[in-house]
C-alpha cells in the first residue's frame, strides 16, 4: 500500500551490511551480525534502549542451528526486554512489519536486521524443504533446478538466450566492482551448465552475511538522517505454490505490488532488484517496466553477493542509501522469496527535493 | 586466533503429514496407477490437485482422471543428481502437462540427453515397480511418441485410500561454534572452565556465546572460573531419556560457578538424589577421556548463603 495523505511518513535512515563471503566459520551468526547492529546505530547515534520496535528476518535451516534467531537476540542487547518480532523469511517482510508498526503510531524508530549463514550446509538442498511438502519436497527438486525451468521457459516464450543472460550476469558484477561488501564482482566465467541452461554465472554465490536498517518517523527520521529516503509505498503478493500452475515467464505478484506501492505513478531513477538467477531479472524489468534510462542493480544486486534471507532487505537498504547520498531522488527497491519469483515485495523509496 | 573447529551436523526428521481428501485421492490413485486432477469452478483441470482453488480460494472436490501421458512445457538438464532426488542418472527436470490437464506436474524425465529433450515433446508417466500413495509412485516420465491410453473410468474411489505420508528429510551441515565458543571448548579440553566478561555491565557469561545478551555488546575478555560452584536450582529426574546410560532418579541442577554470573547447568552425583538443595557446594568430575564434566560432586564445604546467590537464579 502507499502512504495516504494524513499518515505518518516514514523513512529509512540507516543502512548497514557486512562484507559478504563464502565462509565465516569463524564467527557463529550473532558474532557475525553484531558488527553491523551496532554500525547501523552509530550511523544515527542512537542505542538500543533509543528503538523502539525491533524486527529480525532469518532461517534457522540455513545453518542448521535450531533457534539461532534467538540466540542472535543477544547482539541486540535485550535488557530491558524489548518489543521484537521475528519472520522466517527475507528481512524486506520484516521491514514491511515494522513499517506497519510505525504507521500505527505505536512505535517513532525500529531496528531491522537479517542475517544468512549458508555456508555450513547445501543451500541448493536446505530450499528445498521450503517446498509443497506432499508434491514437490518428496522430489528434492534444488534451487538451481526450479530457476533452470524458469530460465528455459524465458527461452522458449523468446524473452531472453544464453547470451542475454551472460549479459545480466556481466554487468552486475561490473557494477558490484565498486561495492565493497560484494562478494562475487568483476569479470567472472559464465562457467559450464550447473542445470542447464543456467551456467554457474547465471547463479548467485553462496555465502554468509547480515544487514541491518533504522526506519523513523516524521521529524525523528529528520532529526537522525540529513536526507531521510522515505517510503511512499510497500507491498507484498504472494503467488500459487504451485510451479506448474504458474506461468513462469511473468510475475504478476511483483506487478500488483508495484501498483500498489505506487511505483508506476511516477519514473523511478534506480532499481534495485532482487535476483539471485539472471533470468530473473528479465523477467522482474518486465513486470516493472523499467526502462534503459533506470539505472538497475547499481550494487551489483544478488548475482554480486546473496546472503539468503539478508538479499532482499540489502535491496531497500542499498536503494536508500543512494537517495542518502542524493545519488537517487526516487528509487524502487524489490525483494523475493521462495522458487522462481514465488513471492514478491516491492518498495518505493523517495529523497526531499534538493 | 584458535583453530576454528569443525563437525559434522546431521538433521534428520520423519515428517508424518495427514492428506486432504482431494491428497488422498491423487495420492490413493498413484498407487493404482490413476492419475486424478480436480476440476475448479471455471472447469480447469488442476494436476496435481489442490483442495482449494488458487486463485479463487473456493473449495474443490470435483475430481477427474487425466491420461498417464503428456506435453513438456519447460524442461531444465540435471547432469549431477543430488541425494533424494527421482533418478540417479542425469535426466531433466520437467514441468508435464497431462492430457486431459490443464496445469504441470514437476518430476524427473528420463531421457538419454539433453539433445533428446525439448518443450513441447510427448511423454508418459513411468510408475514405480513398488507403490506406496506418495508422488514418488512415478519414478520419472519417458519419451512417448503413441496415443494416450484408454482412461480407468475410476474418478476416486479406492479401497484403502491412504490418509497421510510419511516424508523423511535429512540435511547435512558442517557445524562451526564461533569464535567464542571455540574458545570454551578448547579450554574444556585442558579441564579449565573459561567465560568471558561484558565490557559494560561486567558479568561473566559461562559458556560464552559472545555477546552479552543484556547489552548487546561483544564479551572478549577470558575469565576462568570455578571449579567449584553453587546450586542455584535443581529439578529430579524421573524418566530415562533415551540413549543416556543413568539411573533414575538424579538431579540436574543450574550451577553458578564461582566468578560466573550466569548459571550453567550440569548433573549432581555423588549424593543421593533426596539430599541435593539449593545452596549445595559442588565441584566437576572429570571422567577419562571426557570432553566436559561428567557430573558435579558436593565439595563438602558449608552450604552457600542465599543472599551469595540470589541474583543467579
Amino acid at each position: 500500500m502507499t502512504s495516504a495523505p494524513g499518515d505518518r511518513e516514514i523513512a529509512v535512515v540507516a543502512f548497514a551490511q557486512t562484507v559478504h563471503r563464502r565462509t565465516s566459520d569463524e564467527s557463529s551468526e550473532v558474532e557475525m551480525l553484531m558488527p553491523v547492529l551496532h554500525e547501523v546505530l552509530d550511523r544515527t547515534g542512537m542505542k538500543t534502549a533509543d528503538i523502539d520496535f525491533t524486527c529480525s528476518g532469518s532461517s534457522d535451516y540455513l545453518a542448521g542451528r535450531a533457534f539461532s534467531f534467538t540466540l542472535a537476540l543477544d547482539g541486540v542487547g535485550a535488557w530491558p526486554p524489548l518489543s521484537e518480532s521475528h519472520v522466517e523469511m527475507d528481512g524486506a517482510w520484516a521491514l514491511y512489519e515494522a513499517w506497519t508498526k510505525l504507521l500505527t503510531g505505536d512505535a517513532d524508530t525500529a531496528l531491522v536486521y537479517a542475517y544468512g549463514k549458508s555456508s555450513p550446509g547445501s543451500v541448493r538442498d536446505v530450499l528445498t524443504r521450503q517446498l509443497d511438502p506432499y508434491y514437490v519436497a518428496p522430489l528434492w527438486p534444488d534451487a538451481v533446478a526450479l530457476a533452470a525451468l524458469q530460465a528455459q521457459a524465458l527461452i522458449d516464450a523468446g524473452d531472453t538466450d544464453e547470451p542475454a543472460l551472460a549479459a545480466v550476469a556481466a554487468r552486475n558484477r561490473e557494477a558490484a566492482t565498486a561495492n565493497p561488501h560484494a562478494q562475487l564482482k568483476g569479470p567472472v566465467p559464465q562457467g559450464d551448465h550447473l542445470v542447464r541452461p543456467l551456467r554457474t554465472g547465471d547463479c548467485p554465490p553462496i555465502g554468509d552475511g547480515a544487514a541491518a536498517v533504522i526506519l523513523a518517523a516524521g521529524d525523528r527520521a529528520r532529526d537522525l538522517c540529513a536526507r531521510p529516503a522515505w517510503i511512499r509505498g510497500i507491498d507484498h503478493r504472494i503467488e500459487a505454490h504451485g510451479l506448474g500452475v504458474r506461468d513462469l515467464t511473468d510475475s504478476p505478484s511483483t506487478r500488483l505490488a508495484a501498483e500498489r506501492a505506487g511505483a508506476f505513478e511516477r519514473p523511478v531513477d534506480t532499481a534495485e532488484l532482487h535476483a539471485p538467477f539472471t533470468a530473473q531479472e528479465i523477467v522482474l524489468r518486465k513486470a516493472l517496466r523499467l526502462d534503459d534510462g533506470v539505472v538497475v542493480n547499481p550494487s551489483g544486486g544478488a548475482l554480486a553477493a546473496n546472503p539468503i534471507m539478508a538479499a532482499g532487505l540489502i535491496r531497500i537498504g542499498e536503494a536508500a542509501a543512494r537517495i542518502h547520498r542524493g545519488a537517487s531522488d526516487r528509487a524502487l527497491a524489490h525483494a523475493t522469496s521462495g522458487p522462481c519469483l514465488q513471492q514478491n515485495l516491492v518498495a518505493v523509496l523517495e529523497g526531499e527535493p534538493r | 586466533m584458535l583453530e576454528v573447529l569443525k563437525a559434522p551436523l546431521v538433521v534428520e526428521f520423519p515428517f508424518t503429514r495427514s492428506l486432504g481428501p482431494v491428497q488422498s485421492a491423487f495420492l490413493t490413485g498413484l498407487r493404482e496407477g490413476v492419475v486424478l486432477g480436480v476440476r475448479t469452478g471455471d472447469g480447469r483441470v488442476l494436476v496435481p490437485p489442490a483442495e482449494y482453488d488458487p486463485v479463487t480460494a473456493e473449495e474443490i472436490r470435483d475430481l477427474v482422471e487425466v491420461a498417464p501421458t503428456g506435453t513438456v512445457t519447460t524442461w531444465a538438464w540435471n547432469h549431477a543428481p543430488r541425494r533424494g532426488q527421482p533418478l540417479a542418472t542425469p535426466f531433466a527436470w520437467a514441468l508435464v502437462r497431462l492430457d486431459g490437464a490443464d496445469t504441470a506436474l514437476l518430476h524427473a524425465l528420463d531421457a538419454p540427453g539433453p539433445d533428446a529433450v525439448h518443450t513441447g515433446m510427448r511423454v508418459r508417466i513411468r510408475w514405480a515397480a513398488e507403490r506406496t500413495g506418495a508422488i514418488t509412485d512415478i519414478a520419472c516420465f519417458e519419451p512417448y511418441d503413441g496415443d494416450p491410453p484408454q482412461l480407468t473410468g475410476n474418478t476416486g474411489q479406492f479401497a484403502n485410500p491412504v490418509s497421510g505420508i510419511v516424508a523423511a528429510a535429512r540435511l547435512d551441515y558442517t557445524y562451526s561454534p564461533g569464535r567464542a565458543q571455540t574458545a570454551y571448548i578448547h579450554a574444556l579440553g585442558d579441564r579449565r572452565i573459561v567465560g568471558e566478561r561484558c565490557p559494560s555491565c561486567r558479568k561473566v557469561y559461562v559458556p560464552p556465546r559472545g555477546a552479552c545478551p543484556t547489552c548487546g555488546l561483544a564479551t572478549s575478555e577470558p575469565v576462568e572460573v570455578g571449579p567449584r560452584g553453587t546450586v542455584t536450582t535443581f529439578c529430579i529426574v524421573n524418566i530415562k531419556a533415551k540413549n543416556l546410560d543413568i539411573e533414575v532418579p538424579y538431579v540436574y541442577a543450574h550451577i553458578a560457578l564461582d566468578g560466573a554470573d550466569l548459571a550453567l547447568h550440569g548433573r549432581i552425583g555423588g549424593i543421593p538424589y533426596d539430599e541435593v538443595r539449593m545452596g549445595l557446594r559442588v565441584e566437576p568430575v572429570w571422567t577419562e577421556g571426557g570432553r566436559y564434566p561428567d557430573h558435579y560432586r558436593p565439595t563438602g564445604e558449608p552450604d552457600a548463603d542465599y543472599d551469595t546467590y540470589k541474583e543467579l537464579l
